[in-house]
């Protein structure tokens, strides 16, 4: 029973790196190439900037007010309010949980998008005329979320223990001294660039993945609305694994 | 010149097209009809390669197009133009942008000499007023003549139409088979029309293939055509009453 299933996903496999192939050779034109990417960039990138940002707030702010609540021992100083809030943000939040919510933003929208260029001919059109329909249109996808997602991250880090700050200030939980003790306290530099870094994969898994579900719908509007379905959960459970086994390398 | 040899393709279990060979010249425009789903646009698509023949070998000139590598492939595509059966018109893009997308990707040319040639284009297919709209606004004709301009953008060799004119007022679809005929003889285009349109056989037809479930079941002129004693095509060409009649007074 398990074999269809099985040889299915391989096969998936398998046409996600031909796919790769196509879209990773030289751009026809690197002119239009740098105006794509810097196109892709604004609709990927600088707009997710707001929903980061306010996701990360509350999620900083809950951190903070939750450890406190957890730390009623006297034995435990409460300067480890600061110090979880700030390990929390970087080791796990602002990477994968901000990569997964942006495969639901900008993994649908990628989706969508490809996959209403597919039905519609579009991207036949682009064939024909004998581009690299693959290259021009997910390349720049690719490369503007990978460079810039990993900001998002770093955006998404700094505004969580903003939002630490805020609720600590605002209910007076700690005094703020303690606070900022404890995101000093035993600060690894390296974190920020591994969660980056983690950051950086994940972008490239949403904007391919996402891209090779769109590239390859076809059939009507609800087939688009179906395969962009699927990319996103195929683009988390990706990430998860992707989570799992850098998590494992790199730390 | 376009030639194809004993062409082959399924879709998984149906056969869609059964052992087409078939000329077609420049400078002419070639019509190929056929009931709904009697296997043109697959056709159509095979022959500019968005579908893989399963046997057979369709020529470009001295050029076996669906042998060539990708990169060959590619190149050859610069002469070719499509239209499709939907306009295919990127939504991205105005109608100029749409018509000057070929010009970016394949030529050196500057802003201006490339909002010339789209002028050009435009004009040629009486649009006029329409270049910083969006495809989706505008009509399904006028998205069609767009599709033209965009296709005939680069000068190409061989052109390709997919029912250029259906779902269009008679007198539009007129003006879009007019037009398609005189760029052909024009620029001694190699021109391959899908239609099921009567009306553009006879007045544009120079050669027409029958095609019927996926055989084909009948070539020639349009003058023969309503000569011709051969039945599916007899079916197919006087399936109005309409036509009936006019054939019946002719007969007399
Ligand atoms: N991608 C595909 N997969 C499977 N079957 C297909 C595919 N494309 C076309 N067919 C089948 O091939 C047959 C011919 O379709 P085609 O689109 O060529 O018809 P057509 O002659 O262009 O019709 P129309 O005049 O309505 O456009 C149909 O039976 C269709 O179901
Ligand atoms: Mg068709």
């Amino acid at each position: 029973m398990c074999f269809p299933m099985f040889k299915s996903l391989l096969e998936l496999c398998g046409q996600y790196f031909i796919l790769m192939r196509k879209v990773f050779s030289r751009p026809d034109r690197m002119p239009v190439f740098w105006k794509q990417l810097l196109v892709e960039t604004e609709k990927l990138g600088m707009s997710s900037i707001a929903i980061v940002a306010i996701i990360s707030i509350f999620i900083g702010a809950v951190i903070a007010l939750q450890s406190s609540f957890n730390l009623e021992s006297p034995f435990i100083p409460k300067m480890y309010v600061g110090y979880m809030t700030r390990e929390t943000m970087v080791l796990e939040f602002s990477s994968t949980m901000v990569a997964l919510i942006l495969a639901g933003k900008i993994g649908s929208n990628i989706a969508s998008e490809i996959g209403s260029m597919r039905i519609t001919e579009q991207i036949d059109a682009m064939e024909i005329m004998g581009v690299n329909s693959a290259n021009y249109l997910i390349l720049p996808k690719i490369i503007a979320s990978t460079v810039f997602n990993p900001f998002l991250m770093l955006l998404s880090f700094i505004v969580g223990l903003f939002g630490g700050w805020l609720i600590v200030s605002l209910t007076g939980i700690i005094t703020l001294s303690q606070y900022f003790d404890g995101l000093q306290l035993d600060f690894k530099p390296h974190y920020i660039t591994y969660s980056m870094a983690k950051m950086a994969a994940f972008s490239f898994v949403i904007t391919s993945v996402a891209s090779f579900f769109g590239y390859h719908a076809y059939g009507g509007s609800l087939d688009v609305g179906r395969s962009s379905t699927r990319a996103i959960v195929a683009c988390c459970v990706i990430i998860l694994i992707v989570n799992l086994i850098l998590t494992q390398l790199l730390l | 010149m376009i030639r194809i040899n004993h062409i082959n393709k399924s879709f998984a279990n149906t056969v869609v097209l059964h052992d087409i060979s078939a000329e077609f010249e420049p400078g002419k425009t070639n019509l190929t009809i056929g009931a709904s789903g009697s296997g043109k646009t697959v056709l159509l698509k095979t022959l500019v390669g968005l579908h893989e023949a399963d046997s057979g070998e369709i020529w470009y000139d001295d050029t076996l197009f669906n042998r060539l590598p990708f990169d060959q492939k590619k190149n050859m595509r610069k002469r070719i133009g499509m239209l499709f059966q939907g306009a295919a018109l990127f939504d991205f893009a105005t109608v100029e942008e749409n018509v000057m997308f070929p010009l970016t990707m394949f030529t050196d040319q500057s802003y201006a000499e490339k909002r010339e040639r789209v002028d050009f284009c435009l004009k040629r297919v009486n649009l006029i007023n329409a270049e910083k709209r969006y495809p989706a606004e505008l009509s399904g004709g006028m998205q069609k003549r767009v599709g033209i301009a965009r296709a005939i953008a680069l000068n190409p060799s061989y052109l390709f139409c997919d029912e250029p004119n259906s779902g269009l007022d008679p007198n539009t679809a007129i003006l879009i088979d007019n037009l398609i005929h005189e760029i052909t003889q024009e620029y001694h285009i190699t021109t391959i029309v899908n239609t099921h349109d009567m009306n553009s056989v006879m007045e544009i037809g120079d050669k027409v293939m029958f095609i019927h479930q996926g055989h084909k079941w009948w070539e020639g002129s349009s003058n023969d055509i309503l000569r011709s004693d051969n039945q599916e095509l007899n079916d197919f060409v006087f399936a109005s009453s309409m036509t009936k009649q006019f054939r019946a007074l002719s007969n007399k």
